[in-house]
């Protein structure tokens, strides 16, 4: 398998406080990996350096190099707006804009200059079928999408974040505010989506991991302890933290 | 005891509420007052004659008091003020609440309070000492005082209320809209104008009425500016407003002069109703949402 993100020696500090310390992975493409561990332990924090979306918190201090295919991600030079609609992302909490349900996933094309009604017309029917909720919103696409379900608005997002054409979803806790019902579909599109994109998702549902992920990595105190295939990561954890943890001895 | 306590309770109760009613009762009296002052007048020039007359010669010796000349000169006088202060108010709103170095913010936005905080005389004062003569020699007009110089000094006038309520306004926008806009790789500045202003519009709608009925609402910085003549407005001409013509004929009225004063007030008083009323339409559809 081809890897598509790469980190090498990653650091990172909040002010003085260290959160992430030499993080090394390959992430492989068109495959869905799983950062778990408990709380703080900067899963997300690395999430977020992925699509440089910490450079938004003041005081962040960031070592070592992170690539995207070739790309430096951290490079000087680098146009972090292109890298964003590369490396698409959905977070915690469902966040459509409070407008209707159409221009929330033609927000991002727009963005980035598609212009003319057939060709976002196109676009929105797209991203809304690849985020399986076309059928439920396709009467009210002009409607505020404010008045959709937590579910629906996280599909939603999805559909958002999947209309500027990205090849990487970072999905941030996706399902953590969702009901179970709602939290399988966003599971079951997230398998269906990796035949076109690469997934990476933070969860700290260790059967989500189980469930849906090809690979794992598990995340303590801002180390990587471990990564690999999930089932093998589950079944023969090479590390003792990460056995601890899976097995319900802390976290 | 708790028989005591009860007793002071009840007491300290009604003193407060007599308290709120006391404003309560100064509303009421003054409406009361303006509409039974207001009325006659008005009956005896006649509502049209009144409103839509356009000649205001209240000394003369055959008067006539058309107040149309007033209403379009505060109606041209306020649109104008807004047309000025609410770009000028909006972007430094998304200045300050977005863009602006916590220092920067602090600065300015004393500056602000302290704009806030001038007496209205000043700004007339300096309007007429700066700003009409400015405006005489820049466009070569006999006389500066005019309704342009009424709108300029309105502008700066409402800029601080539209500032700080702009800026309370987007500062309340969540910030996880503003992540998601800039997840999907838009810049921070097509963040804020596409994302954080539409979402704070109501707020904005609100900061944008509360500087109409400050506009509107002046008196004496517009007429140390505008030269207060009761002609039809227009830009370069001195003009009178609702407000000052009031203001500068009530020392001197009598009779029926003195009644159309008072129906003049109320018809100030019905905008500014007027102006309440869209004001609380907007908070309130903030609220709700």
């Amino acid at each position: 398998m081809n890897s598509i993100i790469t980190a090498k020696d990653l650091c990172l500090w909040y002010g003085s406080a260290q959160a992430l310390k030499n993080i090394d992975i390959d992430i492989p493409e068109q495959s869905i990996t799983a950062f778990i561990g408990p709380s703080g332990c900067g899963k997300s924090t690395f999430l977020k350096t992925l699509n440089r979306m910490n450079d938004l918190v003041p005081g962040v201090k960031i070592t070592g190099r992170v690539r995207y295919g070739k790309q430096d991600v951290y490079a000087p030079g680098l146009d972090v707006n292109l890298l964003r609609k590369e490396i698409g992302m959905v977070f915690q909490k469902p966040n459509p804009f409070p407008m209707s349900i159409y221009d929330n996933v033609a927000y991002g094309p727009r963005t980035h200059g598609v212009k003319g009604k057939a060709k976002l017309d196109d676009i929105v029917e797209r991203s809304l079928r690849d985020a399986a909720i076309w059928d439920e919103v396709k009467d009210r696409l002009k409607k505020n999408a404010l008045g959709l379900s937590g579910g629906q608005q996280q599909r939603l997002c999805i559909a958002r974040a999947l209309a500027v054409g990205p090849k990487v979803l970072l999905m941030d806790e996706p399902t953590s505010a969702l009901d179970p019902i709602s939290t399988s579909k966003i599971e079951e599109l997230a398998m269906g989506l990796k035949e076109k994109y690469t997934i990476i998702i933070v969860t700290h549902n260790m059967q989500q991991a189980v469930r849906i992920s090809d690979y794992t990595a598990f995340f303590l105190l801002g180390e990587l302890i471990e990564f690999g295939g999930t089932e093998r990561l589950f079944s023969q954890p090479e590390r003792r933290e990460t056995e601890d943890y899976i097995t319900g001895r802390f976290g | 005891m708790q028989k005591q306590q009860r007793l002071a309770e009840t007491i300290i109760h009604g003193v407060f509420l007599l308290l709120g009613l006391v404003t309560v009762g100064c509303v009421l009296l003054i409406t009361v007052y303006l509409v039974l002052s207001g009325i006659p007048a008005i009956r005896q020039i006649g509502l049209v004659d009144f409103l839509l007359g356009d000649t205001w010669e209240s000394t003369a010796a055959e008067p006539s008091f058309g107040i149309l000349p007033f209403i379009l000169t505060s109606v041209y006088g306020t649109a104008g003020a807004i047309l000025f202060g609410v770009p000028v108010g909006f972007l430094a709103a998304v200045y300050l609440a977005k863009l602006a170095p916590p220092r920067v913010k602090a600065v300015v936005e004393s500056a602000v309070s302290l704009l806030a905080g001038i007496p209205s005389v000043v700004y007339g004062l300096v309007g007429m000492l700066v700003l009409v003569p400015g405006i005489r020699r820049l466009f070569h007009v006999p006389d500066g005082a005019s309704l342009l110089s009424a709108i300029v000094v309105l502008a700066i006038m409402i800029l601080p209320s539209i500032i700080k309520v702009s800026v309370t306004a987007l500062e309340a926008v969540p910030s996880e809209y503003e992540d998601a806009s800039l997840a999907l790789g838009a810049t921070s500045i097509e963040t804020y104008f596409r994302v954080s202003a539409p979402a704070a519009k109501s707020g904005i709608a609100a900061a944008v009425v509360l500087g109409v009925g400050r506009a509107i609402g002046e008196a004496m910085a517009v007429m140390m500016v505008s030269g207060n003549v009761p002609n039809m407005p227009s830009l370069f001409q001195s003009v009178r407003f609702l407000t000052t013509a009031v203001a500068s004929e009530m020392a001197y009225s009598s009779g029926l002069q003195r009644q159309a004063l008072f129906s003049i007030a109320l018809v100030l008083y019905l905008f500014i109703l007027l102006i309440n009323a869209a004001l609380n339409f907007f908070l309130k559809r903030d609220k709700e949402r």
